[in-house]
């Protein structure tokens, strides 16, 4: 992927003096950034200083957030480090959602926890490119040199005491010529990044203003609900006097062989359709099951393989040689997204465009989709992005998009596409059922070999092979299996990790009973060990460094003071998109299975915003909590079992244990904060519940383990 | 096929006119008995800050106050309203300066913001029942409230900084 450089800029610059259409002024929210508003002279020009920043003379700075706005924060975190390199006083910005145009903006995604990360370099420059414009207008002005020149809040001042404000400057500043060798601002002088800053949507959310892609309306629009069968099946039959005669409905139409759509005046009218209209399907497949595909996966866990992911030394010489061998299998369930906000989306199709509207994490790819689809240009094509009423991987698959756009084209008019919570819950897209299979060797206390083999539900690469322990061991293998099913499957929260973190979080503790260390000492080790292996091979291919890994459990083991307090502890810890982080679960010993507090140490280089941070942190906590305890979705006779929150339990405010959050001070570049604390909760958390009842879980959720041991009480 | 909580009977089928008393204001609408007061707010009256969740109230993120009580809009049906007082979230203060607001923005609750509204709005019922809510009664009355975010320690941290206990 390009990262957005200057030439971008350089492409995209607009040298607009006070022309700004009207339309822009209209997108104004004076209040949106600050909670009492700076009383100013109203604007009368604007000038857009490159593809991110526009100057009003009156000292207001827009600043265009590029990326898909999901809960984590970017729309605040992003503009933020715009407004550093500027060097212009928070209060006196104003942030908008930027539209999706690749011309202007690239990498705009919310996946993998890579905005902040992949933006970093770029909107700094931005920033500070407009920065440096400035200044030079202001010493042209004045006659001097740029370099006598200093700024603050929004002011140029000058050696002799001048000083202009940047809307004054900004006309003058944008017919510059850019400059291509801007210098950043040295972190430790940072004011805006690591001071929090209030989510600038706050106060819509809190007055209920529209703003998610649910609340949007259009005049003449019309509602659409789309029927799936279970997975594989086909319409047989469409019985809809019924439904059609619910006054409301407008029609009910077969989209293919599985989709059948109700077109309503409103949502209610098309939910209510939904209930009374009778569909026969040809099959339903038996063999798509839990049960089924949990044989199946078995099965692949024990079909020889030589198709390593790595292989490292001799696993099976180091197995022969062992005193003990240690085997356990840990095994995942299917998993919904279970966005609070179900899928929709709006899409008017017309003769010379596509106007789309809507949550989506991934506006490009579904603009190419949806182009494809339509057989239209990509640039015919246009999509607003809404904020997304929660998205942990379910918004990267535009097919709710695409249906919009596809009932539009059908029916000739502007369509709201809205899901029920049980179309949510039934359509797929899930975390992939999966197991896992490990085995480790030990010799006189040390682990000398270990064998990592996964099978997963349509994923063929079911692990990380080289991430921890991997380059810690001179004897280590990995292999990967996919176990072929029409259910569909996704990225959910932190894909893979999001599970595997715990298996092997919670077989290394395991391991380091069986060779006596206590589980610190023991992957500190461990670390150690691959520390020293990559410095005399640098060709050891290792994802994580050992130094940073160690410095989050050190940090954590101070901060929850492991194994000094009287309480049950759990350690575990993981490195997942570019950061590391280390939890520790603490289980007050009256209550041997309730979670009462979990600590969190996390690397992941400068926070941008440390109260969005903490938020984000310890959502990605307990919700790896949350799921690991409760989280299951079954499918039974081609359908999921579970179709809504009555029977889909998810973590609720009661079972919330206090979650302290930590940052290691840092001034590396930032690294991604939207999933990494994710996966190392159900680790602690299992861990520590073996301390607390002396069970090893090896299962999701947890809660069946759980039941169990309190009836045993 | 859908855990739609009302079945649909023949009188049902017609729209009706329902004259509702909505945040101080009287609102006519003409809807069909059975549905449900999320929709008359969303669709008809373009109030789009409750949100639909679940439609069976098991989330809470439809949650609106009627008559001062906080009530699940989506499985509440507009026939049933009479003359009610209806409270969402665009009604809950004059210049978002409810003491939840308030707190709302001093600890920077949300992550998406999808279930606020409903948060908000069963947290201010609670606190206006009993003005000294204990956490354990905050996480009581709000176990009803899902955040798929998980934002659940700042909500409980705003709820708390209004309580007087």
């Amino acid at each position: 992927m390009k990262e957005q450089n200057i030439d971008i800029q350089r492409r995209t610059f607009l040298k607009i003096n006070g022309i700004v259409g009207t339309g822009f002024l209209l997108g104004f929210n004076f209040y949106s950034c600050q909670e009492a508003a700076v009383i100013r002279e109203p604007a009368t020009s604007w000038t857009d200083m490159n593809a991110f920043l526009n100057i009003a003379n009156n000292g207001l700075v827009t600043i265009m957030s590029p990326n898909p706005e999901i809960g984590q924060g970017v729309k605040t975190s992003m503009p933020m480090i715009i407004a550093e390199e500027l060097d212009v006083d928070w209060k006196d910005v104003v942030v908008e959602q930027a539209p999706f145009d690749n011309k202007k903006y690239t990498r705009q995604v919310a996946g993998g926890s890579q905005s902040i990360r992949k933006g970093w370099k770029s909107l700094r420059t931005a920033g500070a490119t407009a920065r440096d414009m400035l200044v030079t207008a202001a010493a042209l002005q004045w006659d001097v040199d740029k370099k006598d020149c200093r700024t603050e809040k929004g002011i140029v001042y000058g050696p002799e005491g001048q000083s202009l404000s940047y809307g004054a400057l900004a006309a003058a500043a944008s017919a510059l010529e850019i400059p291509d060798d801007v210098k950043l601002k040295d972190p430790k002088d940072f004011s805006i990044i690591g001071k929090g800053q209030m989510n600038v949507d706050l106060t819509s959310i809190i007055t209920g203003e529209p703003l998610f892609g649910m609340d949007y309306t259009q005049e003449g629009m019309v509602y659409a609900n789309v029927i799936k069968g279970p997975f594989g099946a086909s319409i047989q039959k469409i019985q809809d006097s019924e439904a059609k005669a619910i006054e409301g409905v407008i029609d009910v139409i077969r989209l293919d062989d599985e989709r059948v759509v109700i077109i309503g005046q409103d949502t209610w009218s098309c939910f209510k359709a939904k209930k009374v209209l009778q569909l026969e399907w040809d099959q339903v497949d038996e063999q798509i099951d839990s049960a089924v595909i949990d044989e199946g996966l078995h099965a692949l866990l024990q079909k020889q393989s030589q198709d390593y992911k790595r292989n490292d030394g001799d696993v099976d010489k180091a197995f022969k040689e062992a005193d003990q061998i240690v085997e356990r299998v840990y095994e995942a369930p299917f998993l919904a997204h279970n966005t609070m906000a179900p899928m929709n989306f709006f899409a008017h199709v017309t003769a010379d465009k596509v106007h789309c509207v809507g949550p989506i994490q991934t506006p490009e790819w579904t603009q190419g989709r949806i182009a494809k689809l339509l057989d239209v240009p990509d640039e015919k094509v246009h999509i607003e992005m809404t904020r997304m009423g929660g998205g942990f991987g379910r918004r990267l698959y535009g097919d709710f998009a695409l249906e919009a756009c596809e009932i539009s084209q059908k029916i000739g008019q502007a369509v709201k596409v809205v899901y029920t919570r049980e179309d949510d819950m039934r359509g797929g897209i899930y975390r992939p059922a999966s197991k896992y299979k490990f085995r480790a060797s030990i010799k006189d206390g040390l682990l000398t070999g270990y064998e990592l083999v996964g099978a997963s539900v349509n994923d063929g690469n079911c692990v990380r092979a080289n991430n921890f322990p991997a380059g810690a061991l001179d004897n280590y293998r990995v292999i990967a299996h996919r176990y072929e099913s029409p259910i569909t499957v996704g990225a959910w929260r932190a894909p893979v990790t999001n599970f595997l973190a715990y298996a092997e979080q919670s077989f290394m503790d395991e391991l380091a009973e069986k060779c006596g260390k206590d589980p610190v000492r023991f992957r500190l080790e461990l670390l150690d060990k691959a520390s020293s292996r990559s410095q005399e091979n640098s060709e050891l291919a290792l994802d994580y460094d050992p130094q940073k890994f160690k410095g989050v459990i050190e940090d954590v083991v101070k901060h929850a003071r492991f194994g000094k307090v009287d309480k049950h502890q759990g350690l575990s810890a993981y490195y997942s998109h570019n950061t590391y982080v280390a939890e520790v679960a603490d289980i007050d010993k009256a209550h041997p299975t309730r979670i009462e507090k979990i600590h969190c140490s996390i690397d992941c280089g400068i926070v941008i915003n440390p109260t969005g941070a903490i938020n984000q942190a310890q959502g990605g906590v307990i919700d790896g909590m949350g799921h690991a305890m409760y989280g299951e979705l079954t499918i039974k006779n081609g359908s999921s079992v579970q179709q809504n929150f009555d029977a889909y339990r998810l973590i609720r405010m009661p079972e919330v244990p206090e979650v302290d959050i930590h940052f290691v001070e840092s001034l590396n570049d930032p690294t991604g904060l939207g999933e990494p604390t994710l996966p190392p909760a159900g680790g602690a958390v299992a861990n520590a519940i073996y301390r607390s009842t002396g069970t090893r879980i090896y299962q999701q959720p947890f809660i069946k383990e759980i039941a169990t041991l309190e009836k045993l009480g | 096929m859908d855990n739609l909580i009302y079945l649909v009977k023949s009188e049902d089928k017609f729209m009706a006119a329902y004259n509702l008393h909505i945040n101080g204001a009287i609102k006519e609408v003409d809807v069909a008995p059975d549905t449900p007061l999320l929709w008359v707010l969303r669709d008809h009256l373009k109030l789009v800050g409750t949100k639909y969740g679940c439609g069976i109230a098991q989330c809470g993120a439809c949650t609106v106050h009627i008559d001062g009580d906080a009530m699940r809009s989506c499985v509440y049906p507009v026939s049933k309203i009479g003359d009610s007082k209806i409270t969402t979230i665009e009604g809950l203060s004059k210049n978002m300066d409810h003491p939840l607001q308030k707190a709302w923005i001093e600890h920077d609750v949300p992550q998406c913001g999808y279930c606020q509204a409903g948060q908000i709005m069963t947290a201010a019922a609670l606190l206006q029942e009993n003005k000294n809510a204990s956490e354990e009664d905050i996480a009581l009355a709000m176990s009803g409230n899902l955040c798929r975010c998980s934002a659940y320690l700042k909500i409980k941290e705003a709820i708390l900084s209004v309580s007087k206990a």
